[in-house]
């Protein structure tokens, strides 16, 4: 038999943004049981998580199990007892084999289980495993935990409800509709669930709540966002979109503002005009189907305008004070304890700026660069510092590379993000991420795990791609300075930017950086020559035959010693090294298919223990310098081979 | 059209049908209703409690001269603290809405993640902003801690923003042009309060005499903390309500120094712990305090 099975946990309104994972949570939560099935679905509203699965046995499947008992030299009352407690008698029994000789075994017969009862057992510990961020507990103080309170509970096997208890909530098979719009209680069977939902305006599917935002707004240009889609379609169950406006005298005000305000506090879609320019107007999704009195979109038309009023309140008080005025005032603004004011940040970035060969206008950007802290704008909406100076900066007549590389200093704030649009802003962004670095790294606060107050891997990951990606050709060492702590974490960034976001194996990365790591955009420009050079068929061979050399290297504790041609034996020994002298010198893209046999020969024909310690040493010698030669580009002995 | 005050009988009507004791304004300055003694001190132990005031809540760095039109120095909070939650209380919370005449099936309501934290009170709770069709009008918490206690039991603690509610019933743009009552706007009643709080705030406040108080409230508390004795007899008598006022005080100057520009930002950690410590315990205290009741409560 096979049978269809419903899990809907009813709870009160889960944070959108961690819908997504506890739904693959919950479907390895459930793959955990092993309960045999075809198929799995998961859904959500802000309201439930829901689990369906197809084709689940009524029963486990009857088993066998093998009871070990006495071994077969052991007195009869032994075996006696044995058997009585098998409930069978002696005769019953086998003689097995195991490693440790014979013994009495039984087959015992194991009846299945019904799947319903796992499930009922299973069912409220799985649900409490659900991973979330942060939990809460309501039911008192050591009560269960969950991300909300757990308010309803529908747990359909079949037919029939799975029996359990949770948070003191027994599970059941009424679900609830939309807060307002629905009924409170819905009897459901594990085939009409989804439709009677739909009945209570419950739209189960995230796919088809984006598909109905996406559809309504056909025709409505909006700015496309769609993390903010995704916030939405797991914030409502039943989305509609509503076009609002807005007085265009608020298109005064830079957009940067006006987007920030419309999504992150409003969580508005910003509408575009046909030249792709600001339009006044904006979308909300609302979480009911219709307005036709209006009167969701006039009270947030009006939300909006009062929200707009402080904005422009704000940007026209600040620009009576210029950032160029408040560079002292920073000095009441505290950058970390230890160490110090933005004032000082601001010293000593200006003074990096130049020592990094910034010019004037770096030194003017790192300047100012900070003051729009002290403004009513960023105090407002913190998100939008430096994009606030540099709008400041701009107003106050500052040149355009001045106010584009302030606009610019945080950047990159993720690595989706662009670097700075300019040398001169990147050079400013740089020194200020390795300033906040150094500092932090030098009073002992770097990040573990999870912490990371100061936002250093950001940083430390910004400096990397600003670096390669803007073609910087700054050793990376001197921005280090000499803490070997920032080394290793700088060394891990490294890594984790060109192996993750760059796509490069991590052999290659490994074997690259093995050849040095300072001069990021020469990293870079290697690492692509060994991907290109791993197509070659002679690549892993040769691969293969640097770890020989490092191995046999390693083994001898070789560090150095004198090497004399003459001592060369003529044959494949002298071979390798006249043709390893042809390329000295040369990119290795030439080399390889030409050395690769020669050294193969040479592994094959000559041996580098040779009994002549003279020999011996100048065999080493050799196969050193062959290394050294050919490992300016990678080490290739760090490169994982099939062969 | 309702008045603000209509709003608030309605409001304090609804929930004293729902069980509610109605208090009245705790008469010592606060930030916000949470601090009121009939919270931040009722949440803790066993007992359940339930109590609705409207509490006046004063906040320094918020005050504009009585020029713009949303933001207050002094703003009223209806604070409702249902403890334990009941299982239905957000289906209670929206019939408060209903209550006051808005239909909920023809506006758009979203309860929005957002977890409040008040570090000065050692309290946090799990919970959302209430969003009407895109205002925030209320904060809804589940506390968890308070005084750097878990709490026994989980209360609701419902907060709504009153003036924004009321201008959203009477679709006005400022708080000022609402109708407190027929022939009394709000700027009638309260403009003076704001232009005058926002002059002494921020300009005429004397900063030595501030901080002066600031250390003899504090000195206060912390001398009464300091006699509390948990094994004493007759230790109910122990004024831990009078210590926690000077908690109270302590907070409201702290925010008037902040809001004058007095606190630098290094500063400001190191004064939020020293109230922080005070406040954890009164908290610590009152807990024990009420001990012997709740057991002698159980037994009886």
């Amino acid at each position: 038999m096979s049978l269809p099975f419903l899990l809907e946990i009813g709870t009160e309104e889960i944070p959108d943004w961690m819908i997504p994972t506890a739904l693959e949570n919950l479907r390895l939560l459930f793959e955990k049981l092993e309960i045999p099935h075809d198929s799995v679905a998961l859904d959500a509203t802000p309201r439930r998580l829901v689990l369906r699965a197809e084709g689940l046995p009524a029963k486990q499947a009857d088993s066998e199990e093998r009871v070990l008992g006495p071994a077969k030299s052991a007195p009869p009352q032994a075996v006696a007892g044995f058997a009585r407690k098998q409930g069978v008698a002696p005769e019953a029994l086998a003689i097995e084999t195991t490693p440790k000789g014979e013994y009495y075994s039984f087959r015992k017969k194991v009846t299945g289980r019904a799947i319903k009862d796992i499930l009922a057992e299973a069912l409220p510990g799985l649900i409490l495993q659900i991973y979330f961020p942060k939990t809460m507990y309501w039911t008192g103080k050591g009560g269960p935990r969950f991300i909300r309170p757990i308010r309803w509970i529908v747990a359909l096997l079949g037919e029939e409800i799975v029996p359990f208890e949770l948070a003191g909530v027994r599970s059941g098979a009424l679900t609830a509709g939309h807060r307002r719009l629905g009924a409170g209680e819905i009897a459901v069977t594990t085939a009409d669930f989804e439709r009677r939902l739909r009945d209570h305006y419950v739209i189960l599917s995230a796919e088809e709540r984006r598909k109905k935002i996406q559809q309504d707004l056909a025709g409505v240009r909006i700015k496309p966002d769609n993390a903010l889609l995704e916030t939405l379609v797991y914030l409502t169950e039943f989305p509609t979109p509503i076009t609002g406006s807005f007085d265009a005298e608020f298109l005064e005000l830079p957009e940067e503002v006006l987007i920030t305000v419309m999504r992150h506090h409003q969580k508005y879609f910003s509408v575009e005009d046909a030249k792709g320019k600001l339009a006044p107007r904006f979308v909300a999704v609302m979480n009911i189907p219709s307005d036709p009195e209006g009167f969701v979109r006039r009270g947030n038309e009006r939300v909006l305008r009062a929200r707009f009023n402080d904005a422009r309140f704000f940007w026209e008080t600040d620009q009576k004070k210029k950032l160029a005025d408040r560079v002292a005032d920073l000095a009441h603004v505290t950058f970390q304890a230890k160490l110090g004011s933005y004032m000082a940040k601001t010293a000593r970035t200006q003074a990096l700026v130049k020592e990094l060969g910034g010019n004037a206008h770096a030194v003017r950007a790192a300047e100012l660069a900070k003051c729009d802290l002290t403004t009513e704008l960023v105090k407002e909406f913190t998100e939008l510092q430096g994009v606030v100076g540099g709008l400041y900066a701009r107003a106050q007549g500052e040149p355009p590379e001045v106010w584009q590389a302030i606009y610019d200093q945080y950047k990159p704030e993720s690595m989706e993000d662009s670097i700075p649009r300019n040398g001169t802003a990147q050079i400013v962004a740089l020194a200020d991420k390795v300033d906040t670095l150094r500092g932090c790294f030098g009073v002992g606060l770097i990040p573990t795990g999870s912490r990371d107050p100061f936002a250093l891997r950001r940083a430390a990951q910004g400096v990397v791609k600003i670096l390669v990606e803007g073609k910087i050709e700054i050793p990376l060492d001197g921005l280090i300075g000499g803490n070997a702590d920032l080394k290793a974490f700088f060394e891990d960034r490294v890594k984790f930017y060109f192996k993750d976001i760059r796509g490069f194996q991590y052999d290659e990365v490994n074997a690259a950086m093995a050849a040095g790591w300072s001069n990021l955009v020469d990293l870079e420009a290697r690492l692509t020559r060994i991907q290109n050079l791993r197509s070659s068929p002679d690549f892993e061979p040769l691969a293969a035959s640097f770890k020989r050399i490092r191995n046999i290297l390693e083994q001898a504790a070789y560090t150095t010693g004198a090497f004399t041609p003459s001592l060369l034996e003529a044959g494949p020994e002298k071979d390798l090294y006249e043709e390893f002298i042809h390329h000295a010198g040369q990119p290795i893209e030439g080399a390889i298919s030409k050395l690769r046999p020669k050294i193969d020969l040479f592994f094959d024909k000559v041996l580098v223990n040779a009994p002549d310690e003279r020999i011996r040493q100048n065999r080493l010698a050799m196969l050193s310098q062959l290394r050294e030669e050919f490992s300016r580009v990678a080490d290739f002995s760090e490169i994982v081979t099939n062969t | 059209m309702a008045s603000f005050q209509e709003i608030v009988f309605k409001l304090k009507e609804y929930w004293a049908a729902r069980g509610a004791i109605i208090q009245e304004p705790y008469d010592v300055e606060v930030g916000a209703g949470t601090m009121c003694p009939e919270t931040f001190l009722r949440v803790l132990g066993p007992n359940p409690y339930r109590v609705a005031y409207v509490q006046p809540s004063r906040r320094p760095a918020d005050g504009r001269y009585g020029d713009n039109p949303n933001r207050l120095y002094k703003h009223s909070q209806l604070q409702v603290i249902l403890k334990p939650a009941p299982d239905d209380v957000i289906e209670q919370y929206l019939g408060s809405l209903e209550a006051i005449g808005i239909d909920l099936r023809a506006h758009d309501i979203k309860f929005e993640e957002d977890n409040w934290e008040a570090p000065t009170l050692g309290a946090w709770g799990i919970g959302w902003q209430v969003m009407l069709d895109g205002l925030e009008i209320t904060q809804f918490t589940y506390f968890q801690q308070c005084g750097g206690i878990d709490l026994d039991v989980v209360p609701a603690e419902l907060t709504y923003g009153l003036e924004r509610l009321t201008a959203f019933l009477q679709m006005k743009d400022s708080v000022y042009d609402i109708d407190w009552t027929t022939g009394f706007t709000y700027r009638d009643v309260r403009y003076l309060d704001e232009l005058q709080y926002s002059v002494y705030n921020f300009e005429m406040a004397d900063i030595a005499t501030l901080w002066k108080l600031f250390d003899l409230h504090e000195g206060e508390a912390a001398r009464l903390l300091k006699l509390y004795d948990p094994k004493a007899a007759d230790k109910r008598r122990f004024p831990l309500l009078a210590a926690y006022d000077q908690v109270l005080k302590c907070s409201n100057i702290f925010n008037t120094l902040d809001a004058r520009g007095a606190i630098s930002v290094t500063e400001r950690v190191g004064v939020i712990q020293r109230v922080r410590k005070i406040a954890v315990g009164v908290a610590e205290r009152w807990a024990d305090q009420q001990l012997p009741t709740a057991a002698a409560e159980v037994a009886r």
